[in-house]
């Protein structure tokens, strides 16, 4: 492209750059003007002179930079009468080349500069490598300039031309060049340019005359005369968004392009799959690929002709693979599917292959079918790549001898012709002979409705052969002597070849509603058993079962099930999985995409695996295999499978909100059975306890031993009491029943309260209590914290001679404050400071307090469900044991927290 | 001590126990009727509500785990009926209190209870019963003197200078004296409607009256706190 040597590439300015100060120097650049054609030939350099002489006529200063006459008189007659630059010759490499002087053109600064051949490639040496270059710098001066283009020197739209008139163009320029120009496209049906060429009037190039001969077929002018107008439109359109846009305007602007591809099942079907995405691309258009189903087909039967089965599902495994939607329609007739889709997608192209499909009577005519059905769209041909001859049609079925030989209906063509053979003997022997070829028609008109085409051709023709046997004189032989008879032979041919043809195509129509009938009604009937379904397992069957049906192919259905995808259900139910299949099934389960076989990930397995998605979410995956591991699944059935997993991912989602809600309702159910027994339990044990302790003090005792045993029983029975409490708690603790609702707590407040329940346990001793007035509150659940203190208090009571004092502190420290209770006992023997709070932990020689075992146990459960932490420890002084309750700073009350 | 004596008043009194449990109600009549006070027994509900129609008591003690109904329920019906009602529950959970003391209950008492205890409650309440219908403008408390006409409140003859929210507080508690008083109702009633959860301003008034009041703020000697329940003014 850009020429890297040479002193003047230094000089040479960026065209980004050049295009960038487009806006800044609006008033001053020139305007183009490109007479856009489709081919060569079309007359735009006269067309250009013509309008330039209109200016120049008009008294504008007008010059010719460069043109190309290539020698036609017309346009030589008309550059006549302009001014032309003289082109620079340049050396190169003792060549001596002529170029558009550029400089000599600014220098010239006339008010309009006519540039031929915009595309044109410059000769080493220039300034810049290419015209269009040349033009922007002459645009920049402030000169307007005209210049020519054929549509396929377009870079966006090269790869399109090459790919269908096989010739590729070397000279491009960037499609942007055209965002500021004015275009004016030069056009002339091609049969007319067909003409121009044949006349010479067209200039074509010794050496590219076998190439452009094939360029300039009917087919391909079309198509590059729909690219140029398309391409011209599409500049225009974007010239009046860029105004719209710039001048704030909402509205009215161009509908973007739709284009359907029409899929065929031919051999060619992947070009125009391929076509349709360069066309799509370079029109930012959304793109549909659809395939009409006309011949019969059963949605649960293997195809007969598997071969362009094959070309067909490859074609629209490609298309959804370079990005188009992808369908499968049934219709009665192809132009008539096509047209119902176009309309539906209201597509604005419709891209055809040429040939794509072949009939007998629809041979190149489906363009005319179309336009007989109003179709909306334009209509965009893809040629056939290459002529190669099909082996075989894909759709006629191939003429198999062996399997021709024996059909039940031949056999019953060949009676049903010897019956009327017989039938015309016995007329003929009653005298009329004309009207016996008519009887022949039965035969035919049979065979042709009930076994096909080929059967009513042979039978027509054994009907033929028959009627001259045995009644066309001379009789008992196959020779005709008058001609006139022959026409009978040709009438019964052409019977069954009409018939049968008709009768074709109304056995495919039914056939095809039929297929189509049990499509609907499959998936009407798979959403009827889904709703039924309260499983995920039945759900999985079923779902494999449908699948399994439609496709004909195997399918195994995986859902996560503890943290791993597990096989729920495949169909047959002995169906297993390859170590590699289940790492694609994870994937296509992770990333909510088709995996596997067929799809454009880890296509090296043998399955294809399907998500099944409700609500944004994976739930399970599909697999599909073929039976036959080489082969894959039916690429065209995939978008009907994809609706039934639509309908599994609702049905699954409902099973596992409902499976969800019955594992809430057990929970709660635990839950609330667990409340009532406890409540139940606590009642059952305390009321008994609470009668036998009232009813102890309400006995008057007769003596003082009387009143001894009384205060025992009566001692004992508050033990039992405690012990009953602190089991209840200890209960509630290690079921998790631990119910708390914080508040903001006064530790005051809180010790006192708890101080005073213990009034007569702690009877006189001496209770040191240091809280400061202004302590914050803590958020707390007042009543765990009350029996926290409690069971502290008391187990310093315990574990402390009665006459020392039980020190309570509240201590702010680094991280929230601690409530310490401190004792003057003994202290915690070494090592027991963690153990201190195990369920039933004693410390030695301790029995004879009675202590229950539990009381640190509750406190450590209650404090860490409200979030404090309990710890016990000696004092630094070796005095005793000190147990704290710490607070975090998170607990503590805020101002700021005050509502 | 309050200034109206009530101990003449709790005899012959006419108390209806409610409770499934035959020990328990033989244990309070037999304590009761010690005491002088005339008992009722029911077993349930249904009993409960006939006992109310024909025997009119002036307080009912009331188990609120009844084999046929909610003891909850009875508390309308009860409170209907001009009685003092005293809840004894087995249950120790504070919510269940909390609702019963604000549905107009007068006390609780959590089983197992110490039948003094159960006594004592009953003659505040009988007390009180009284006062509702006869309020004393002056109310005396050890050295505190509470003039609710005046808005006055006096330590030792001195007057004592308390925050509008402080003597709020204290009248609240003086109006039911003896009886706890739900942190929602003194909230409700002094800080207004809406602001029955911000239990931290009780927290702070009662720190505050602890402090001008009492000789030694922990001991509670005036304003006793039951922990998650609410206060209670100590007669």
């Amino acid at each position: 492209m850009r020429e890297h040597d040479g002193p003047v590439n230094t000089i040479r300015p960026d065209p980004d750059a050049l295009l960038r100060t487009i806006g800044r120097q609006d008033g001053v650049r020139g305007r183009l003007k490109l007479f856009l054609g489709a081919a060569p030939g079309v007359g735009k350099t006269y067309e250009m002179l013509m309008q330039a002489a209109r200016r120049r006529d008009a008294g504008e200063d007008v010059v010719i930079g460069v043109i190309e006459t290539h020698g036609r008189a017309e346009t030589e007659q008309r550059a006549a009468g302009f001014e032309i630059i003289p082109r620079r010759a340049i050396d190169h490499r003792g060549q001596s080349l002529h170029e558009m002087d550029l400089d000599a053109i600014i220098a010239r600064c006339p008010a309009l500069v006519l540039i031929d051949e915009l595309a044109h490639t410059n000769a080493p040496g220039c300034r810049h490598d290419k015209r269009w270059q040349d033009v922007e710098e002459v645009l920049n001066a402030g000169i307007d300039v005209y210049s020519t283009l054929n549509v396929q020197h377009l870079e966006s739209l090269n790869d399109v031309v090459a790919s269908f008139a096989r010739l590729r163009v070397r000279e491009t320029l960037p499609d942007r060049v055209l965002d500021h120009a004015e275009i004016e496209v030069v056009d002339i049906p091609p049969g007319e340019l067909i003409e121009r060429l044949k006349a010479g009037k067209v200039y074509v190039p010794q050496e590219a005359s076998r190439a452009l001969a094939h360029f300039f077929s009917h087919s391909n002018l079309t198509a590059l005369r729909e690219l140029a107008l398309r391409r011209a439109a599409q500049a225009v359109d974007a010239q009046m968004l860029d105004y719209l846009r710039a001048h704030a305007l909402e509205g009215t602007w161009a509908a973007g392009e739709r284009l359907l591809v029409a899929v065929g099942a031919d051999a060619g079907a992947q070009e125009v799959v391929r076509a349709g995405k360069r066309l799509a691309d370079s029109l930012s258009a959304p793109w549909t690929a659809v395939h009409i189903e006309t011949g019969p087909a059963s949605p649960n039967s293997a195809l007969p002709n598997s071969g362009s089965r094959e070309e067909l599902a490859a074609a629209l495994h490609l298309a959804s693979q370079l990005g188009a939607q992808v369908a499968t329609v049934p219709a009665a007739g192809l132009a008539e599917g096509l047209a119902h889709m176009a309309a539906d997608l209201r597509a604005t192209i419709l891209v055809l292959g040429q040939g794509a499909r072949r009939g007998l009577f629809r041979r190149d005519a489906l363009s005319a079918q179309l336009a007989a059905l109003g179709l909306g769209a334009a209509l965009h041909i893809v040629p056939r790549a290459a002529p190669r001859r099909r082996t075989a049609p894909p759709r006629d079925a191939p003429f198999d001898p062996a399997a021709w030989l024996l059909p039940p209906g031949l056999l019953i063509s060949g009676a049903l012709i010897a019956c009327v053979t017989l039938a015309g003997v016995m007329f003929a022997a009653l005298g009329s002979v004309t009207n016996i070829a008519l009887l022949y028609l039965l035969p035919v008109m049979l065979a042709a409705t009930r076994y096909g085409l080929w059967t009513g051709i042979v039978t027509g023709l054994l009907s033929s052969l028959a009627y001259n046997f045995f009644f066309i004189p001379p009789v008992h032989t196959f020779t005709i002597a008058d001609p006139q008879n022959l026409i009978t032979v040709v009438v019964l041919l052409a019977v069954a070849v009409v018939v049968s043809h008709m009768a074709g195509r109304l056995r495919d129509t039914a056939m095809l509603s039929r297929a189509s009938a049990v499509r609907s009604s499959a998936l009407a009937g798979f959403a009827r058993q889904l709703t039924g379904i309260g499983a995920a397992g039945d759900l999985g069957r079923v779902l494999c079962e449908e699948g399994a049906g439609l496709l004909g192919c195997y399918t195994v259905l995986l859902m996560p099930q503890d943290g791993a995808l597990a096989q729920i259900a495949a169909s047959p139910p002995d169906t297993a999985l390859q170590a590699l299949d289940r790492v694609v099934a994870q994937w296509a389960f992770d990333n909510r995409r088709p995996a596997g076989r067929g799809s454009d990930t880890l296509s090296a397995a043998e399955w294809l695996f399907l998500p099944v998605e409700a609500g944004g979410k994976a739930l399970a995956v599909l697999g599909v295999a073929h039976p036959d591991a080489a082969q894959p699944v039916r690429a065209d059935l995939l978008p009907m499978l994809t609706s039934f997993l639509d309908q599994a991912g609702l049905a699954l989602d409902r099973i596992r909100l409902e499976a969800e809600r019955g594992q809430m309702r057990r929970l709660e159910e635990r839950d609330a059975l667990r409340a009532a027994l406890l409540s139940s339990v606590s009642h059952d044990l305390r009321t008994p306890l609470t009668a036998v302790i009232g009813l102890l003090g309400n006995v008057t005792p007769a003596d003082p031993e009387q009143e001894r045993v009384l205060a025992l029983a009566r001692a004992e029975g508050e033990r039992l009491q405690r012990f009953v409490a602190n089991l209840l708690d200890m209960v509630r603790i290690e079921t998790g029943a631990v119910e708390w609702r914080p508040e903001p707590v006064d530790l005051a407040e809180a010790v006192s309260s708890a101080v005073h329940d213990l009034r007569y346990l702690l009877g006189a001793r001496p209770l040191l209590i240091g809280i400061a007035p202004d302590l914050p509150l803590v958020r707390l659940d007042p009543r765990l914290l009350h029996h926290c203190l409690i069971n502290l208090i008391e187990n310093a009571a315990h574990y402390s001679p009665a006459e020392t004092p039980i020190r309570i502190e509240a201590r702010p420290d680094a991280d929230g404050l601690d409530l310490a209770v401190i004792d003057a006992g003994p202290g915690l023997p070494p090592g027991a400071e963690a153990r201190v709070f195990e369920t039933f932990t004693r410390l030695e020689g301790s029995d004879r307090k009675g202590g229950t075992g539990l009381g640190l146990a509750i406190v450590k459960g209650f404090a860490e469900a409200m979030g404090l932490q309990a710890r016990a420890a000696n004092r630094t002084d070796g005095s005793g044991a000190c147990f704290t309750l710490h607070m975090p700073g998170a607990l503590l009350w805020k101002e700021s927290d005050q509502p | 001590m309050i200034s109206h004596d009530g101990q003449d008043m709790t005899g012959g009194a006419k108390i209806l126990v409610v409770d499934d449990e035959m020990a328990i109600r033989r244990l309070l009549r037999g304590s009761l009727s010690r005491t002088g006070m005339d008992v009722v027994e029911a077993a349930n509900a249904r009993e409960a509500l006939a006992a109310l129609n024909i025997d009119k008591p002036d307080l009912v003690l009331l188990d609120l785990g009844l084999p046929d109904r909610d003891g909850m329920e009875l508390i309308g019906p009860i409170k209907a009926g001009k009685a003092a009602l005293l809840v004894v529950s087995a249950r120790d959970a504070t919510g269940e209190k909390v609702a019963a003391l604000d549905l107009g209950a007068d006390d609780y008492v959590t089983k197992p209870f110490d039948t003094e205890e159960v006594l004592a409650r009953v003659r505040v309440a009988l007390r009180n019963r009284l006062l509702a219908e006869n309020a004393a403008p002056l109310v005396r408390l050890g050295a505190v003197e509470i003039d609710l006409a005046a808005r006055i409140v006096r330590r030792e003859g001195a007057e004592v200078h308390l925050s509008p929210k402080e003597y709020g507080f204290l009248a609240e508690l003086v109006r039911y004296p003896g009886r706890v008083v739900s942190h929602a109702a003194i909230l409700r009633a002094v800080w207004g409607p809406g602001q029955e959860q911000a239990v931290e301003y009780l927290r702070v008034a009662a720190r505050g009256l602890r402090r001008k009041l009492e000789d030694v703020p922990v001991e509670q000697s005036m304003i006793r706190n039951e922990p998650g329940i609410g206060y209670r003014l100590i007669v």
